[in-house]
């Protein structure tokens, strides 16, 4: 138990300094300046312009696009570590079973790219 | 009770000194971070032949303390149309995860707070974190430049993880381990020739554009491109919350000098045999890493973002996955001896 302890009590600690850190920071200002708001400071910035309309528009569903493509790489490295870390002990059996795998991902991928999944021009 | 006392006992001790490796670590890094900040404006100044900051103390070495006065200072405007909780949450996000990435990391043989058996995973979680902070900002602002700045900043970011994702992995299949301590160990050897600098050569590249790109910082700075989104997610901040942003920022670039030195250049080994190991060479590593961004943001110029997006998803992502194939197989048909598998000479 030890071990665990001195592995994961730093990290809850760090979280802890962090917390405290950036909230002191935040209210610092809060508390030191003066605030002196007024209609025209306050309104969404729009190179002088008045805001014409809501700020949360539509989208180009692109980055949507590139969102899910980015779930799918990420579990894939995701996978690949635990793989890695332990590529000693699985052998041959472990290394084309990771390749079949990959190979299937990179079929995926070949049909992103060929369905213009990738385009931004 | 007197065994309750003696555990009690135990576990205090063993967390004040844990809170005073964290206190010292935080604290040493964000003195570092100042000095980094003017170090970054006066590399760019001397590019263009400028002075840059040389007002405040000597040289101007004081600038980044005077400009934390200022930030304090300052006025915080919160826009009319904001959701304020997450307006005030999305800074601090950022500066949160910038600061615990730093607690796996190892500054010299032993001298790391947490000696985690997955560093690797836990920084890799922690860096996938941190596109909240950029979203929550551009999202709760409610103005346009910050909400298209935070969407393209995101869509940047999360590309270039995937690579950098990638490009770990083959150093990670060459160790055999997820600690940070033992990649370092398993490139001491022959200085600095057995390094993974030289294995992964083609991978130095690549995770030093991906780590700019991660970063935001130019010539991938499309997030900030001022003709066209004036600051990107950052627009309607001021004063405190604006200055988390900005060590958030900076803290991840400094984060990412640090693990290119532990995955590709020996941490804190010594280049030549004959000079002892220590931290000092891993500052020095760290140094040049982070001139070498400073450079990057002076000489190189800005990217258009279809080029970026082209670059990460359709050149990054098949050459790194293609090396990620040829390490692993280097290390199964033992090809090159030792040169790609550290674990298999005893490493």
């Amino acid at each position: 138990m030890p071990d665990l302890l001195r592995e994961y009590l730093p990290i809850a600690i760090f979280f802890g300094l962090a917390i405290v850190l950036a909230i002191i920071l935040t209210l610092s200002a809060i508390i030191v300046a003066v605030r002196r708001p007024d209609p025209e400071k306050l309104s969404a910035y729009e190179c002088g312009f008045n805001a014409f309309d809501d700020a949360r528009m539509k989208f180009d569903v692109r980055f949507y696009l590139v969102a899910i493509l980015f779930i799918i790489f990420d579990l894939e490295v995701a996978f690949l570590f635990p793989w890695a870390a332990s590529f000693q002990h699985v052998g041959l059996f472990g290394f084309w079973s990771m390749m079949v795998f990959l190979a299937v991902l990179t079929i995926g991928f070949v049909y992103e790219w060929r369905k213009g999944a990738l385009e931004w021009a | 009770m007197e065994f309750m006392t003696d555990v009690f006992g135990f576990y205090f001790g063993t967390f004040l000194v844990i809170l005073g490796q964290s206190l010292l670590v935080i604290v040493l890094i964000l003195v570092a971070l100042a000095f980094l900040m003017y170090a970054d404006r006066k590399i760019w100044a001397a590019v263009q032949m400028r002075k840059g900051p040389n007002v405040v103390g000597v040289f101007g070495l004081l600038q980044s303390f005077a400009d934390f006065i200022k930030y304090i200072v300052k006025e915080v405007v919160v826009p009319a149309g904001a959701d304020k909780p997450v307006f005030f949450l999305a800074p601090m996000i950022t500066f949160i995860f910038a600061v615990v990435a730093w607690v796996v990391i190892p500054f010299d043989d032993g001298w790391v707070v947490s000696n985690l058996n997955v560093g690797v995973l836990y920084i890799f979680a922690i860096g996938s974190l941190e596109v909240y902070g950029v979203i929550m900002g551009g999202w709760a602002s409610n103005s346009k430049y910050p909400f298209l700045g935070a969407l393209r900043s995101t869509a940047q970011m999360i590309s270039y993880e995937v690579s950098i994702g990638f490009i770990i992995v083959g150093v990670l299949l060459s160790t055999g381990s997820l600690n940070f301590t033992a990649i370092v160990q398993a490139q001491s050897g022959y200085g600095a020739l057995s390094w993974y600098w030289l294995p992964h050569l083609p991978m130095v590249a690549l995770f030093f554009i991906s780590a700019l790109a991660e970063t935001n910082r130019p010539p991938f700075d499309l997030p900030e491109a001022e003709a066209e989104l004036v600051a990107g997610y950052q627009v309607e901040y001021s004063a405190t919350p604006f200055l988390l942003f900005m060590i958030g920022e900076l803290m991840a670039v400094v984060l990412m000098t640090a693990l290119i030195t532990i995955l590709f250049f020996g941490g804190w080994l010594s280049p030549v045999s004959w000079l002892p190991d220590g931290i000092h060479w891993f500052i020095l590593k760290m140094l040049f890493w982070f001139f070498m961004f400073a450079m990057a943001k002076a000489l190189v110029p800005r990217y258009r973002y279809d080029q970026l997006m082209r670059l990460g998803w359709k050149v990054f992502l098949p050459l790194s996955l293609g090396w990620v194939v040829f390490v692993a197989a280097a290390a199964q048909f033992e090809w090159f001896g030792g040169f790609y598998v550290r674990w298999a000479v005893g490493g």
